[in-house]
């Protein structure tokens, strides 16, 4: 296991440092210099020049992206263009917001999918399965961000059992913050439940017809014993496949549904930042994004380690 | 034929119908804007209703129809022209630096979420339909480069691949030759997924303002525009929100009826 670990630690650290100098090379291509579009067409030579050595312009590529490296892996981001503040205090206010509905999201994802996968893997051809299988169908062809704007108009302008935006924080205690996130975390999780029940489903139907299976089900263990005792952690190797793959568009899609919920998180960060060309809050941000991928993959082939010990060997 | 083929048929077929018919007739120009009619329900003038500039939005959706189409086509060819040969690639030179590199450069690209790539595409050339094709198109490459190479893995080590080889076919010729039709069912039961996960793609990257831009009509930008208004006129968010649902839906039948048309054996496996 430790061997298959350092292999799985050595190709993150391989993909982090591409992925960061990607990231890197393709904002540098951006035309127009910060400096400049800061201080605006009237501004002196002289003073866009002390601008671009106060950011740290005024050095050669290489080691500009090396101090980005350095700074990201210390936690200094840099100084927003912008709002000349600390990206990584920037980042980490919004970080509040984003980070836990991604969680929020994939806990009622995970939540609802293992039941219904279950359920409709062990009521396999009847009414049952065919019900699960019908919404599944619907639910991944819904885009989150309209379900999101059907949930504000249902839950929100129409029972008011919701607000229609905005984000309480957390200073108001845990239940506060969580009432303000559950329906930007519905409307993440249920096309990817859907997504998930399916794989599930399928997935314990592949295991159920297997040999050891039959072998418990002739040990005297009823179907149901079976199922939770040999089937379901078997059957869970495409099942955390598509959990880390999940992540990820848990993690992209939240940018959106924030936009519907007004959500003060990473995705109205980014576009703010878009907007004012503040280029070094974009490059931040993406490099925490596609940094998050990265690792919870990397989570992922320890936990295949885990529950497969065959894994290990063969890599 | 199967259920889920017609039926996904049918629905596409719609789309694509409407796309086609918008080139040459609408009920009235999609940008023709008539404020003394705005914010109508759908009625026998116009079926769909009308937006808040009173423009038609049954027009809209019709030349909506083309820009979602067009992105996510070209975004799906994109990721065939370049993925199919980089998989065929990995899989004749399985186990060489060839192979590692193509697909540690797969597991790079998973890395940049399509929304990610969008987000860092306009923030150096501004927002587009062509930079949402780019950022979908480059995220469908190692979809097809990875579906490509684990089945063409498979079909070298079959017999009529080991008799071409004996003939002394070069890996390039068995691959195009041999592997290639041979992949072609999975290739197309694909492109159907993708193609409508380009559809939601293109739909999400709209909405946030990295995709289609006005006076461009698409169906992500019309929900964009509805949001704020959705209280007094969800017509205007619910009739976007169907057309992509359906399109999808029917995108994904048709993807599933294939599978089973093509690959009779899942079918038996899935059932």
């Amino acid at each position: 296991m430790l061997r298959y670990s350092l292999k799985r630690l050595l190709s993150l650290i391989v993909s982090l440092a591409v992925a960061s100098l990607v990231i890197f090379l393709v904002i540098e291509v951006a035309p127009g210099d910060p400096a400049s579009f800061m201080l605006g067409i009237n501004a002196q030579p002289d003073t866009i020049a002390a601008l671009r050595a106060e950011l740290g312009l005024d050095v050669p590529k290489t080691e500009r992206y090396l101090n980005w490296v350095s700074g990201m892996v210390t936690g200094d981001f840099g100084i927003s263009y912008t709002y000349r503040t600390p990206v990584s205090t920037m980042i980490g206010d919004r970080m509040w917001v984003s980070l836990p509905l991604a969680l929020y999201a994939l806990a009622l994802s995970t939540l609802i999918a293992f039941p219904a996968g279950v359920y409709a893997a062990s009521r396999r051809g009847k009414a049952g399965d065919i019900a699960v299988m019908g919404a599944t169908q619907l639910g991944v062809a819904v885009p989150n961000f309209w379900f999101a704007m059907m949930m504000v108009l249902i839950f929100a302008i129409n029972l008011r059992w919701f607000g229609a935006g905005g984000f309480a924080g957390w200073d108001d205690g845990l239940l506060v913050g969580l009432h303000s996130l559950t329906l930007p975390a519905i409307s993440l999780a249920l096309p990817q439940a859907a997504i998930l029940a399916r794989v599930m489903r399928s997935s314990l139907l592949d295991i159920m017809g297997e040999d050891f299976m039959r072998t418990a089900r002739a040990k005297g263990l009823s179907r149901r014993q079976a199922l939770w005792r040999h089937g379901l952690r078997n059957a869970m190797i495409p099942v955390l496949t598509i959990i880390g793959l999940q992540f990820s568009f848990l993690i992209a899609g939240s940018i959106i549904i924030e936009k519907v919920f007004f959500l003060p998180g990473l995705g109205q960060l980014v576009f703010q930042s878009i907007s004012s060309r503040d280029l070094i809050v974009v490059e931040s941000v993406v490099m925490l994004l596609v940094f998050a991928v990265i690792v919870v993959n990397f989570c992922v082939d320890l936990a295949y380690g885990a529950v497969d010990p065959r894994l290990r060997s063969r890599t | 034929m199967n259920r889920n083929l017609i039926l996904g048929l049918i629905l596409s077929s719609l789309v694509i119908l409407a796309a086609l018919v918008s080139f040459v007739w609408t009920p009235y120009a999609h940008t023709a804007m008539n404020i003394p009619q705005k914010l109508q329900t759908p009625n026998a003038l116009h079926w769909f209703g009308t937006d808040h500039f009173g423009r038609d939005i049954f027009s809209m959706i019709m030349v909506g129809a083309r820009t979602s189409i067009a992105v996510a086509l070209v975004a799906v060819s994109i990721g065939i022209a370049l993925g199919v040969p980089l998989g065929l690639l990995a899989a004749a030179r399985k186990g060489s630096w060839t192979d590692e590199i193509v697909m540690r450069s797969n597991d790079l690209v998973f890395a940049f979420p399509s929304l990610v790539i969008a987000i860092l595409i306009t923030a150096v050339f501004g927002a587009g339909a062509v930079n949402a094709i780019i950022a979908i198109g480059i995220f469908n490459i190692p979809v097809f480069a990875r579906i490509t190479r684990g089945a063409a893995l498979s079909l070298w080590e079959r017999e009529f691949i080991l008799a071409a080889r004996v003939a002394g076919k070069s890996a390039t010729h068995i691959s195009v030759e041999h592997i290639l039709p041979n992949v072609m069912n999975l290739l197309i039961v694909q492109g159907t997924i993708q193609f409508s996960l380009g559809i939601l793609a293109e739909a999400g990257l709209s909405y946030v303002g990295l995709g289609a831009q006005p006076p461009t009509p698409s169906w992500g930008r019309m929900l964009a525009d509805a949001q704020t208004m959705v209280s007094f006129a969800p017509h205007l968010a619910l009739i976007p929100g169907m057309a992509i649902i359906l399109t999808v839906l029917g995108l994904n039948l048709m993807g599933d009826g294939l599978r089973d048309l093509l690959d009779p054996r899942l079918r038996v496996r899935r059932s």
